[in-house]
């Protein structure tokens, strides 16, 4: 990985996006089992209609997840110093996730260069997570 | 409506080990294929103790500790009326397979929206190595809809 530096960086550049392949009911067993989010209302057709939705959801967990490879795609993920997810709509079986960022600001604390990206996942409904990420680069 | 009487509980710690099948599972599950989350001979090769666990790994490491049926037994609600509303990370150091992460967690506040048909119950969590470092801080909003 070549790591970009904190002085090629400039504020409103694009990060490379990350774009998934459908969400499916498998994606979603897998999810359940291998992160301990046993809610049913992401497994369980008969679970989520009793919520009062048509069918299971994506964990929103899922597509922060899917957030996180976009992020140390681009940089080591011992860059990542602290990250805020929004959850701002559901995810439904069928759906694409686009993992998009952007460079907000460039700034020093503690002795640290920083970087602060706006994320953010969308689906072809709707805009899924709104997110905040502060890494440190040389 | 979830009593107010729950901000500031504090749920007992709880030390969870951290395993390298879980965290091989975990990368198949989101699709990740670098060799440093999924390989542990490569993981060692790049000088790492272990593979290493994935940016969102605290938030397991919390479900881990406390079972989400247990959590809603304690909040008085049912599973139906939960969605996640946030999740924010700090982190302070990696986590890597072998580790035994000690989660606490506690009840921070309790918030009425829209004329109490919306909570927000917003949980803090501090997750501590074996070392005795602080290797991840988390803030949760679950939110409840009451119909």
């Amino acid at each position: 990985m070549k790591i970009p530096s904190f002085d090629s960086l400039k504020v409103g550049e694009e990060i490379p996006a990350l774009i998934t392949p459908p969400v499916t009911r498998h994606t979603l067993a897998l999810y359940c089992g291998a992160s301990g989010d046993h809610n049913p209302i992401h497994v369980d057709i008969d679970f989520a209609k009793s919520s009062g939705l048509d069918d299971v959801i994506a964990h929103g967990m899922l597509s922060t997840g899917y957030l996180a490879r976009m992020i140390t795609n681009w940089v080591p993920q011992s860059t990542l110093r602290s990250w805020k997810n929004r959850f701002t709509a559901m995810t439904h079986i069928g759906d694409i996730v686009t993992c998009t960022g952007k460079i907000t600001e460039k700034f020093e604390e503690g002795g640290e260069k920083l970087v602060r990206l706006e994320l953010q996942t969308n689906t072809p409904q709707a805009q899924t997570i709104i997110a905040e990420a502060v890494v440190a680069l040389e | 409506m979830i009593d107010k009487k729950h901000i500031g509980y504090e749920f007992l710690p709880v030390t969870v080990p951290v395993e390298e099948g879980r965290l091989k599972f975990l990368a198949k599950a989101l699709g990740e294929t670098g060799d440093i989350y999924t390989n542990p001979d490569a993981a060692k090769a790049a000088g790492l103790p272990g593979l290493l666990a994935p940016p969102t790994f605290p938030f397991m490491l919390e479900i881990d500790a406390l079972d989400l049926v247990a959590f809603m037994s304690l909040l008085g609600e049912s599973l139906e009326k939960l969605l996640h509303g946030e999740e924010n990370f700090k982190y302070f150091a990696p986590i890597y397979a072998g580790d035994k992460i000690t989660v606490c967690k506690k009840i921070t506040d309790i918030i009425d929206k829209k004329e109490g048909t919306l909570q927000f119950v917003i949980s803090e969590n501090t997750f501590t190595n074996q070392a005795g470092e602080i290797v991840a801080e988390t803030r949760t909003n679950y939110v409840f809809h009451h119909k």
